[in-house]
């Protein structure tokens, strides 16, 4: 999917700013190509457009929630490959649980560290330069 | 009028009757019984009046004046009484299956075979002559109707044969079931219609005398006072005096309870305690109505026939057949005809179950050579038995008649009767209210005041016939003069029937009590006296209060039950009984005690409870209890009833203790559920900007190199975060106070207007940053009102926060506006946002209401600053609510009341 010399791309989903404000700026210093999205359907239309290949996804959103945007994801071919990251302020067990059966590499719960984010998606995008 | 033709009619009548009685019988069959009411009963007890009341009563007033009424006097007096006597007396029978007034008393005594057959005796030799005196009035109005001289008559006579009818019908109509306590609907019935009868008649025939054949009340009264005797009449001084008054009220009073046709229809036939009620005052009125008119047929009587050659009794009849009143006289003489059958129908039945159970049952079941021949045959023989009771009875009564009563007055005789039941009145008063009273103290005192009885009234009507000599009343027996049978032990200055009831019933009730106190209950005895007595505590347990040890086996029971009841009646009254108790049979066949005595039960409504005694002694192997031992089990029966009662009770006050646990229970859970979800909303609101905050710092931390614009924004970012979540956490810790009612409000004298400027103020920035439009509208010099400033404040500031959030973002418009009204202040915030729809308004005081709800765009704030408000406001008495169209901006008023009591005021 990577394509040489290009950057990857990175949607950041979130509905409050003040998360959105410091992920934006970390993709960006990581040298990624950032997108954001501030609500489920706005994620899902940007998918569509701009066919990000790591999308760092918030549950509890106003319309659609973060695992229908996910189970989206999975459900399109065009995005065969793509890493999504769940970060949420829900902890439970059960919560956890459901993230990853709608399809999720990762679930990160909020306050998450920033730098334990930023080696994970290093992680995900290595591990996929490297197949 | 033609000899054969009231022959005729009087038969037809019997037909009717009896036509009536099985109709009844039908109906109550198909469970439409007539019985079963008030009315009915309380005619029932009309059977008091008989032809001694139809005919007797204008004899007495014609010769006697006034005196006739005093033995209407006593059952008037008694009635009220009748809750307190005859509803135990009932309550005891029904329970103990008693069915005559003998049977109450041997029964009262430990069952006693001696007693019940001297009481049937009593009632035998007092009550035959009051059937008489019904024959006689029977066959006097017939003759006196025909116009056949009946004194003429060679045996047998019209009156024999009247006799035998009678006889006939009472065997057809009484006699068909065999047990006792089967109450005899149809006969009740019959009783009640001829009650309504000869009431009727009488007053057909008072009306017509005083107003057909004379001018009135006053008219008679006026012509009356030309009578010798008028003055004497009217007073209510007789030849006895108040004493013979007092006597005759006494004497009424106990034979309206214990004359046994009285305890037949009050007692036996009674369906339903409660009918007492009303009974109690329809039957002294019954009485009133058939006394209306008997002065003015007595004084017209006497103002028609001068001459005396017509007796006072038949008056009533005499007065109409005189003014040719053919056809009246004929339906007055139906209606005599109808109080004598009705007394003969009852009394009859009455005495032969007496005779059966306690004369000829205790002789057949007592010896054990009769016993065993006649085992088989025992229900035939009873039912024959008391057939031929009714006959024999009946025979007597004709006897007496031809032999005695003819020679009397209708009230004479009926007064001997009554002296005869009254003395039974110690032995059944102090046996249902006084546990000591003994067998031999009754015997004792039944005994010599019946002999008594005898010798002072019954003696000098046998030598007033001529069949003792005269010298007897004169000098008394063998010249001894204190033993004059109307001035005994040389009391003298009495009337006879006073003299005779002072000295029977001195000497019975002295006896009573003397005796009683002497002797020595058996266990038995005691037994029946503490049930008696305590009927209403033991009623529901009878067969667990009565105390019987032995062995008796269960095919000995049944085989004794299927010969008195018959096979079909045994089987289903053992079901009944396994019903009621259904603990398993013992393996060894040996019947409970319970089971001997409920069988014992049943059979005392057959045979009498005295002969039931003796058929269950006879099959069971029986040990002697003490007293002690009776009063120890009754004890415990009783801790047993107050246990039970006390176990019931506890274990309904359990069933409530556990629903309200339940029920708490499930508000816990709720309580515990909703506090769950409030816990992780918090946690995630909490989340939100901790997850800012240190985002934010590890990225300051990383990057010292960052330009002064991002670090700056960053930094404002990490702040406003902290703020958001330091409000949080005030809120969430304020909520939990008002909750959990912790929260205690800081009161002073407050002044609205000043708290909605202060807050408008506080906002003021805000509003013009928005460039919002506000209007005020608040009214001045509102009345002060004690409340918490500060906390108010919080709650303007909140409502008006809200609506600077949620205005029209273009042209937002907010109004506020405030008035006094009614003892109260109301206040409203408006905005011209989108509105609040149906659903939403019924949450918008929810805690993190915009939470859970993300349609909502998340403002800044914690999502519980109105259900926070909603308490404050509720804290003070007063209430919150929320008016919104969609579309339309919202508006949320509160009002709060001007005078909060100060403790009130405490959440």
């Amino acid at each position: 999917m990577k394509k040489e010399g290009k950057k990857w791309k990175v949607l950041v989903v979130d509905d409050e700013p003040s998360i959105l404000m410091p992920l934006e700026f970390l993709m960006r210093k990581s040298g990624y190509q950032v997108y954001i999205a501030r609500n489920g359907t706005e994620a899902i239309e940007s998918v569509d457009r701009e066919l990000p290949q790591i999308i760092v996804l918030d549950i509890m959103m106003p319309d659609v929630d973060g695992y229908e945007v996910c189970r989206y994801i999975r459900s399109q071919a065009k995005m065969e490959g793509a890493k999504v990251i769940f970060l949420s302020a829900k902890t439970k067990e059960a919560d956890i649980k459901k993230g990853y059966e709608a399809g999720a590499d990762l679930y990160i719960p909020k306050p998450f560290s920033t730098r334990f984010l930023m080696e994970k998606i290093k992680e995900l995008t290595q591990s996929e330069e490297n197949s | 009028m033609n000899y054969w033709l009231v022959i005729a009619v009087s038969f037809c009548y019997l037909a009717l009757l009896f036509g009536l009685a099985s109709w009844a019988e039908r109906r109550s069959a198909a469970g439409r019984s007539l019985v079963a009411n008030p009315y009915i009963y309380a005619l029932s007890l009309a059977v008091y009046c008989t032809a001694w009341t139809y005919y007797g009563s204008v004899g007495r007033a014609a010769l006697g004046g006034l005196e006739y009424l005093a033995i209407y006097v006593g059952p008037t007096l008694m009635a009220p009484l009748w809750w307190v006597v005859l509803r135990k007396i009932i309550r005891i029978c029904k329970v103990q299956r008693i069915t005559t007034i003998a049977d109450f008393i041997s029964s009262r005594y430990g069952k006693d075979v001696k007693l019940g057959s001297i009481a049937t005796i009593i009632c035998v030799l007092g009550i035959v002559p009051y059937i008489s005196i019904q024959l006689k009035a029977i066959a006097s109005s017939l003759f006196i109707l025909t116009g056949r001289a009946g004194a003429t008559e060679a045996f047998p006579d019209t009156s024999f044969f009247i006799t035998l009818g009678l006889g006939l019908f009472t065997i057809v109509y009484g006699t068909r079931h065999v047990e006792a306590t089967e109450r005899h609907e149809g006969m009740v019935t019959a009783i009640a219609f001829e009650s309504v009868l000869k009431l009727v008649v009488f007053l057909v025939a008072g009306v017509f005398v005083t107003y057909g054949v004379f001018k009135g009340f006053d008219d008679i009264m006026r012509q009356a006072r030309s009578l010798p005797d008028f003055e004497q009449l009217m007073s209510f001084k007789t030849e006895g005096g108040y004493a013979q008054w007092f006597w005759m009220v006494v004497l009424s009073m106990m034979a309206i309870l214990f004359l046994p046709r009285q305890f037949q229809v009050a007692v036996v036939e009674n369906v339903n305690e409660e009918h007492l009620n009303k009974a109690m005052w329809l039957f002294p009125l019954y009485l009133f109505a058939i006394n209306i008119f008997v002065l003015p047929i007595a004084f017209g009587g006497d103002l028609l026939f001068r001459n005396g050659t017509v007796d006072a009794d038949m008056f009533v009849l005499a007065i109409p057949l005189s003014q040719g009143q053919d056809l009246l006289a004929l339906l007055v003489y139906l209606g005599g005809y109808s109080a004598a059958t009705s007394m003969v129908i009852v009394a009859t039945i009455s005495l032969s179950v007496m005779m059966s159970n306690n004369l000829i049952m205790p002789l057949l079941v007592g010896i054990p050579a009769l016993k065993n021949r006649y085992q088989h045959k025992l229900t035939v023989i009873l039912l024959y038995s008391r057939r031929l009771c009714i006959l024999l009875v009946l025979l007597l009564a004709y006897l007496y008649y031809k032999g005695v009563a003819e020679y009397y007055s209708l009230l004479e005789i009926g007064l001997v009767s009554f002296a005869a039941v009254a003395q039974f009145a110690p032995a059944i008063i102090g046996g249902i209210f006084w546990k000591e009273g003994t067998r031999y103290g009754a015997l004792t005192g039944i005994l010599v005041g019946a002999i008594l009885w005898f010798y002072t009234l019954v003696v000098p009507s046998i030598v007033g016939v001529g069949l003792l000599p005269a010298t007897i009343l004169a000098e008394g027996p063998l010249g001894i003069s204190w033993l004059k049978p109307f001035e005994l032990f040389g009391l003298e200055g009495m009337d006879y029937i006073s003299h005779a009831m002072f000295w029977s019933m001195f000497l019975n009730t002295g006896l009573y009590i003397g005796v009683s106190l002497l002797t020595r209950q058996t266990s038995q005895e005691r037994n029946q006296a503490e049930v008696f007595v305590d009927i209403f505590k033991y009623s529901t347990v009878f067969e667990t209060s009565i105390v019987w040890k032995g062995t008796a086996y269960i095919p000995d029971i049944r085989s004794l039950l299927v010969n008195f009841l018959g096979e079909k009646r045994a089987e289903s009254a053992l079901k009944t009984y396994r019903r009621k108790y259904p603990e398993p049979e013992d393996a060894t066949g040996k019947a409970d005690p319970k089971l001997v005595t409920y069988a014992e039960k049943l059979l005392a409504g057959v045979i009498g409870s005295s002969s039931a005694r003796i058929m269950v002694a006879s099959v069971a192997k029986e040990e002697k209890i003490s007293i002690d031992e009776v009063l120890h089990i009754l004890r415990e029966s009783q801790q047993l009833i107050s246990i039970n009662n006390e176990l019931r009770r506890k274990s309904l006050e359990l069933r409530k203790a556990t629903q309200q646990l339940s029920s708490a229970n499930e508000q816990l859970r709720l309580l515990d559920e909703q506090k769950d979800e409030f816990l992780s909303t918090v946690t995630h609101e909490l989340r939100t900007p901790l997850t800012s905050i240190r985002a934010l710092s590890e990225i300051l931390y990383d990057n010292p190199d960052l330009d002064r614009e991002d670090q700056e924004h960053f930094l404002h970012t990490i702040v406003k975060e902290s703020e958001r979540l330091t409000r949080l956490i005030t809120h969430v810790l304020d909520l939990e106070k008002f909750e959990s009612g912790k929260y205690e409000l800081n009161l002073s004298e407050v002044r609205i207007e000043e708290i909605v400027q202060e807050s408008l103020d506080a906002l003021e920035s805000l509003v013009q940053e928005k460039n919002i439009e506000l209007l005020v509208d608040v009214q001045h010099e509102m009345p002060a009102i004690r409340a918490d400033r500060d906390r108010l404040i919080q709650v303007m500031v909140n409502l008006v926060s809200n609506a600077i959030k949620f205005c029209n973002p273009d042209n937002g418009q907010i109004s506020v506006s405030g008035y006094y009204l009614d003892g109260m202040i109301k206040i409203n915030v408006s905005d011209n946002g989108k509105g609040i729809d149906e659903e939403a308004k019924k949450q918008v005081f929810d805690k993190f209401y915009q939470a859970q709800n993300q349609n909502i765009r998340k403002p800044e704030g914690s999502g519980l600053g109105l259900a926070i408000s909603k308490k404050i406001i509720e804290s003070h008495k007063g209430q919150m609510w929320v008016e919104s169209e969609v579309g339309k901006g919202a508006r949320f008023s509160f009002v709060v009341p001007v005078h909060v009591k100060e403790e009130a005021a405490k959440v």
